[in-house]
């Protein structure tokens, strides 16, 4: 009965996972036959390189901003998508588009939103006299800004699934226990937080988890918007795994920096077995 | 402790239907065991929802102390309620589910111990303090619904069909001790119920409501003995009051009422005679066809069929005690009697209680 299954995980992600440790302990190189064990010579080089470093820092700022934003957006939404209201059903809808859409086309859409030239959010601001045309921010052209602009675009693409897994978190609780709540003097924000987010925990655990795997081996906002650029100010571990190995041709070095992503995920990976797990058992 | 008022309140959920609550007027006692008793989709649920806040009446004032608190949030209303489900905090423990309306009204930290436990000890759960809801059987979280609910001293108690969730034995155990938990503290309480058993045995007053509408306030034995219109004789009971068509009025008597006149003091015979007499007044005697008995230890339900007269045909219930022990043939006839006393009149085009009637079988 599993064998198909197993059979898929061994070719789709088994395969690679070999190969790319195999790489990662050699010298292979886009169009050399040629294949040297190297030990550990791979890691001391990508360690030493101040783009590895600088891109492992982008990775954890990229995960942790976009992580915190997802998380108060989608609360957020989600308290207000959960009473009906009129066209509720129509709201819902559209914020779920960003999720269903393809990441690519998304994306290309935000790189002309946010280009140096036809930018529409500029010309919103210039024509509202914030800034001279000429002076007029570059969102993808300014280290810090290409950033900030990297990780908006990323949540904005991950707020809905967030969304819709906070919603069904929230419907999951009884009605009367935040209306016990209310009658015993809690405002709000007690309600809030020492009662709806509290018994939303594991499934806010799991949105959280999902949230940081698909953050930290996402790539295609990255390349898509900045390419890394500029001045290695948004690449991080794909992104540069994939610079360095498919468009650089140094294979080895990219299987090297890619690997260390695998400690992050199987610690990721493995929390979320056991937050699964332990809403099973209660 | 305070009085609760409601003037014409009525609450429609959607516009062009019928209103769940209509035009309900009503003032509680300082410190009364108020029981609203309805059949489910009564309105007696919304009814207390609205007076704790959790629903805004459509029209209407509510009045708790004397002040309009129609625009007032729920926690400014100085209410307490028990949940049906209890709504117990399933991630806090007992102790923190009892203190969390003292943090919420920000009552000084160092107050809380001694307030948490003067209530479990009220209830008797201070054991358990340190238990997760869930380790808790039903008896027990009720108790702490209960505790969570005085600790702050509310002005009102609102408890929303508390005991439903209890299985049999243990609701008439439950319902022993709300009745001295309410003597000891002596808070105006407003208890919703469908179940009249224990409405008339725990409340001070009754409001039988159906249709959103209030039918009749009033002690058990008013509602009881003299209920206002027929769907008030027939839910209060069991089984419920015989209510027999005779032209434009409604005869009703309640089945324990209505016995074999071979009980009469002084009568051995069966009487032809429609009017017999005794020490208790005057007896009406009706011709009974008995189709089938129930018996149910202390009692024996006996069902059939009224024969001769306007009311041939109409189905009766004769309740009697284990006491009588005369046995009774599926199909035969017997002379049965109820007294003159316990005949209530209803009108038949309004339901409505009406003046007796004299000879109302002819």
């Amino acid at each position: 009965m599993f064998a198909p299954s197993v059979l898929y995980i061994a070719l789709l992600i088994g395969v690679p996972f070999i190969l790319a440790v195999l790489y990662a302990f050699s010298d292979a190189r886009i169009g050399s036959t040629g294949f040297h064990y190297v030990g550990l010579e791979n890691f001391r080089s990508i360690l030493h390189s101040p783009s590895f470093r600088k891109a492992l820092r982008n990775s954890i700022v990229f995960t942790l901003c976009a992580q915190a934003i997802v998380i108060v957006c989608s609360n957020i939404l989600s308290i207000a998508l959960e009473k009906p209201f009129r066209g509720r059903g129509f709201i819902r809808f559209l914020i779920l588009l960003p999720w269903v859409a393809p990441v690519s086309l998304g994306t290309i859409g935000w790189k002309w939103i946010l280009d140096s030239i036809y930018s529409v959010i500029t010309w919103v601001l210039v024509a509202l006299h914030l800034y001279k045309p000429y002076s007029a921010p570059m969102w993808l052209g300014e280290p810090h800004l290409a950033m900030a602009s990297v990780i908006l675009v990323h949540c904005w693409r991950l707020i809905p699934f967030s969304t819709v897994i906070m919603l069904a978190g929230r419907s999951a609780i009884p009605r009367e226990i935040p209306e016990a709540a209310a009658i015993d003097g809690a405002g709000f924000w007690r309600t809030l937080f020492q009662i709806n987010i509290p018994m939303m925990t594991p499934i806010l655990s799991v949105a959280v988890l999902f949230g940081i795997i698909f953050t930290f081996t996402d790539m295609t906002v990255v390349y898509i918007l900045t390419a890394g650029g500029p001045f290695d100010s948004t690449q991080t571990l794909p992104s540069l795994a994939f610079a360095t190995g498919i468009a650089g041709s140094d294979l080895a070095a990219g299987a090297a920096i890619s690997l260390f992503l695998v400690p992050v995920l199987v610690a990721v990976a493995y929390l979320m077995l056991r937050i699964a797990h332990r809403t099973e058992v209660t | 402790m305070a009085i609760v008022e409601t003037r014409n309140l009525t609450k429609v959920f959607k516009e062009g239907e019928l209103g769940a609550v209509n035009n309900v007027n009503l003032v509680t006692e300082e410190g009364e065991f108020l029981v609203f008793l309805g059949p489910s989709g009564s309105g007696k649920t919304t009814l207390l929802r609205m007076i704790a806040g959790l629903e805004t009446p459509t029209s209407g004032e509510i009045l708790i102390g004397g002040r309009v608190v129609n625009q007032l949030s729920p926690r400014a209303r100085r209410i307490a309620m028990v949940f049906q489900s209890y709504a117990l905090y399933p991630h806090l423990t007992v102790y923190k589910n009892i203190a969390f309306p003292l943090k919420a009204q920000n009552v000084p930290k160092d107050q809380h111990r001694k307030k948490v436990e003067w209530a479990a000890g009220l209830l008797g759960i201070d054991k358990l303090l340190d238990r997760k809801p869930r380790e808790l059987s039903g008896g027990e979280r009720q108790r702490v619904a209960l505790a969570r609910a005085i600790v702050r001293e509310p002005a009102v108690f609102l408890l929303d069909e508390p005991l439903s969730n209890l299985d049999a034995k243990l609701r008439a155990s439950a319902r022993e001790e709300l009745e001295r938990f309410h003597q000891s503290v002596g808070t105006t309480t407003i208890y919703v119920t469908h179940d009249q058993i224990e409405a008339m045995a725990m409340g001070d007053r009754i409001v039988v409501m159906n249709f959103g509408e209030v039918r009749q306030i009033g002690s058990a034995a008013e509602v009881y003995d003299d209920p206002a219109d027929t769907f008030v004789a027939t839910f209060l009971g069991s089984p419920p009051m015989n209510l027999v068509e005779q032209g434009d009025v409604i005869v009703g008597f309640r089945p324990e009422h209505f016995f074999p006149v071979t009980q009469l003091a002084g009568r051995a015979a069966v009487p032809e005679e429609i009017r017999v007499t005794d020490r208790e007044g005057p007896f009406v005697s009706l011709r009974f066809r008995i189709s089938h008995q129930e018996y149910l230890g202390a009692e024996r339900l006996v069902y059939g069929t009224l024969e001769g007269g306007r009311s041939d045909g109409k189905k009766v219930v004769s309740r009697l005690s284990a006491s009588h022990v005369a046995k009774y043939e599926m199909g035969s006839v017997h002379a049965f009697a109820v007294s003159e006393k316990h005949l209530k009149f209803f009108d038949r085009e309004t339901q409505k209680r009406t003046q007796p009637r004299h000879d109302p079988w002819q």
